[in-house]
């Protein structure tokens, strides 16, 4: 029963971020419109059930805003994940072609390791001049080290296997090697690394807007709803701040459980 | 001779990562679209005629090829020189060391408390594996592993400083006092929130790093051995556990600085504490090139000396680690 239940389990935590991705993936369209209609006779109105999570200093509905936030969170999430694993995978396979570009992509890995990933944030939004592909741009290039670590760490590994040798000695391409064992064994690890990335991609592009040096403050991005509620913190409107934070929150946790559990379920 | 080679080797290392990580932020900031001359100028921008610009920008070498003011600058840069913050008014290595003393009172106890929090907490529930008490300390680490900082920052001041009225809403210390008025008391008072906050989010990773390392070691041959002697689950968790996951967990919350210091960088904006982490956000937000040229390296000495710590403190304690040196 033990083995079967981290599988059960995955699938419930799987199914779950199915159903929530369906909805954020919808959300611009049925929310997207409600999330910038203002309501001047509705102004920072407590939840009920007229306003389900209330309404914000123009009017807005929370709810709408929140869920196109999410929204566009997993957005730049998804994308900055994809780019990211792009890159390590690329310069992890260019490690293995020759010692020297393997000792030029490990400085490369310690120095973007070096500096504090929120620093590096600021500095690259700051050369692209902020905005979506900014964030995006920024989240990817963080991120791409610690799993570009692994997965040259396996391809060291796999590179000492005999039917590498094999295939060498059977007078095979490099371009061959790379693309017929090195890639396939890659994948599987790649995919999980995306998985995992993805949580951290999503809570720094909130961090970096919040910040204000990310998504321009007209779009319902989460860090935006969050630093409009810090600017009615001491009023009491408790709602501003609540809900926003617990919806990325609960989109992370989903998430990171999935990965997590994945990557269990991949390599027992 | 050998342990010299190696640190020998270690630092030449540490000198060629830096020289790297100015390189980096260099072109970043070259790569900028904010004109250095309007950043100069600031809000004085419209009074300045096209000619005075341009003299503005021979006078600082802007118009030099990009290597030629990156050489220059690290020759600045050698004799101490890390140039002038114009947001703040001061040569940008003041700013960054009166900013860090007031940071380094929010990171220090923040940093301490959560190693032993995530510590004791680690080692509670690798001791009592499936129990409650377990399952209640798992949850809780995977949850603030998911939580973002600065939301975790506005909830506490909403229902600790708001609500409840316990703490300060903001700043290091009361407005309209000077700093040097402000007596230590009132200080931590200031302190006491955004420590709290940023401890309860650094304690997850070192909480489940130790819970795993505690797991293994009840499935060791050394666990079995002491459980036919008789020891209970406890015995054998502070007997050998502590000894165990100590060292690993250190190593964790030495090379987890730099994620400390971004998440110091987001509460202090969101208490408006003035420290190092808000210096940067306002160098950013206000286009300060010096400033966060000068952060990003002293970011990246701090992360690699805390890198390199870890890294000696294995050949320090562990005597087993040594004898490979020796």
């Amino acid at each position: 029963m033990r083995t079967i239940q981290p599988h059960l389990q995955a699938i419930a935590y799987a199914s779950i971020a199915a159903l929530a991705l369906l909805a954020l993936l919808s959300s611009h369209w049925w929310a997207g419109e409600l999330a910038g209609q203002m309501q001047f006779d509705a102004r920072l109105l407590p939840p009920s059930t007229a306003h389900w999570l209330g309404t914000d200093a123009l009017g807005r509905e929370l709810w709408a805003r929140t869920l196109a936030g999410l929204g566009l969170s997993f957005w730049v999430g998804c994308l900055a994940a994809l780019l990211g694993t792009a890159i390590a995978l690329s310069l992890a396979i260019l490690a293995m072609l020759s010692p020297r570009l393997d000792a030029l992509v490990q400085l490369l890995i310690d120095t973007l390791l070096s500096v504090p990933h929120l620093i590096l944030l600021l500095l690259i939004a700051f050369a692209l001049g902020g905005g979506l592909h900014a964030v995006i741009i920024a989240v990817a290039t963080t991120h791409w080290p610690s799993l570009a670590r692994v997965l040259r760490a396996e391809l060291l590994q796999l590179r000492q296997a005999p039917y590498i040798g094999i295939s060498r000695a059977l007078g095979k391409s490099q371009g061959f090697i790379v693309l017929h064992h090195f890639l396939p064994h890659a994948l599987p690890h790649c995919l999980v690394g995306a998985l995992l990335l993805f949580p951290h991609a999503i809570l720094h592009e909130a961090a970096l807007t919040f910040l204000g040096v990310g998504l321009s403050p007209s779009q319902p991005a989460i860090g935006i709803l969050l630093a409009d509620a810090m600017r009615y913190l001491s009023g009491g409107y408790w709602w501003l701040g609540v809900f926003p934070g617990l919806g990325l929150l609960l989109m992370v946790l989903s998430i990171e459980r999935t990965a997590t559990l994945l990557r269990r379920a991949l390599s027992p | 001779m050998r342990l010299g080679l190696a640190i020998a080797r270690r630092l030449l290392r540490l000198g060629l990562v830096l020289l790297c990580v100015a390189a980096v932020s260099f072109s970043l900031m070259m790569a900028s679209p904010v004109d250095p001359v309007d950043a100069y100028l600031g809000p004085q921008m419209a009074q300045v005629s096209p000619e005075q610009r341009e003299l503005i920008a021979q006078r600082w070498g802007f118009n030099d090829p990009a290597p030629l003011q990156f050489g220059r600058w690290l020759q600045q840069l050698a004799s101490g020189n890390l140039g002038f913050s114009h947001v703040y008014n001061q040569p940008v290595g003041d700013v960054i060391s009166q900013r860090f003393q007031r940071s380094i009172a929010l990171l220090g106890s923040a940093w301490l408390l959560s190693i032993l929090l995530g510590f004791t907490l680690g080692i509670i529930a690798g001791a009592k594996e499936h129990s409650p008490l377990d399952k209640m300390i798992s949850t809780y680490a995977y949850i603030t592993a998911s939580t973002p900082t600065f939301w975790l920052a506005i909830l506490s001041i909403m229902f600790f400083s708001v609500y409840l009225g316990w703490a300060p809403v903001c700043c290091a210390g009361p407005t309209g006092v000077l700093s040097s008025e402000t007596g230590l008391l009132t200080r931590a008072h200031h302190l006491a929130l955004p420590v709290v906050t940023l401890t309860l989010l650094g304690t997850a990773s070192i909480t489940l790093h130790t819970r795993t390392r505690m797991l293994a070691l009840m499935r060791s041959e050394i666990a079995t051995h002491a459980f036919a002697q008789g020891a209970s689950r406890l015995d054998i968790a502070w007997r050998h556990g502590v000894r165990h996951a100590s060292l690993p967990a250190l190593t964790l919350a030495l090379a987890s600085l730099g994620e400390l210091f971004g998440g110091s960088i987001l509460i202090e904006q969101v208490f408006a504490y003035p420290g190092l982490g808000r210096a940067t956000v306002e160098a950013g937000l206000r286009s300060d090139v010096p400033l966060l040229l000068g952060i990003a390296l002293f970011t990246a000495v701090f992360v690699c000396s805390g890198n390199m710590l870890a890294d000696s403190l294995y050949h320090l304690i562990d005597p087993r680690m040594r004898r490979k040196y020796a």
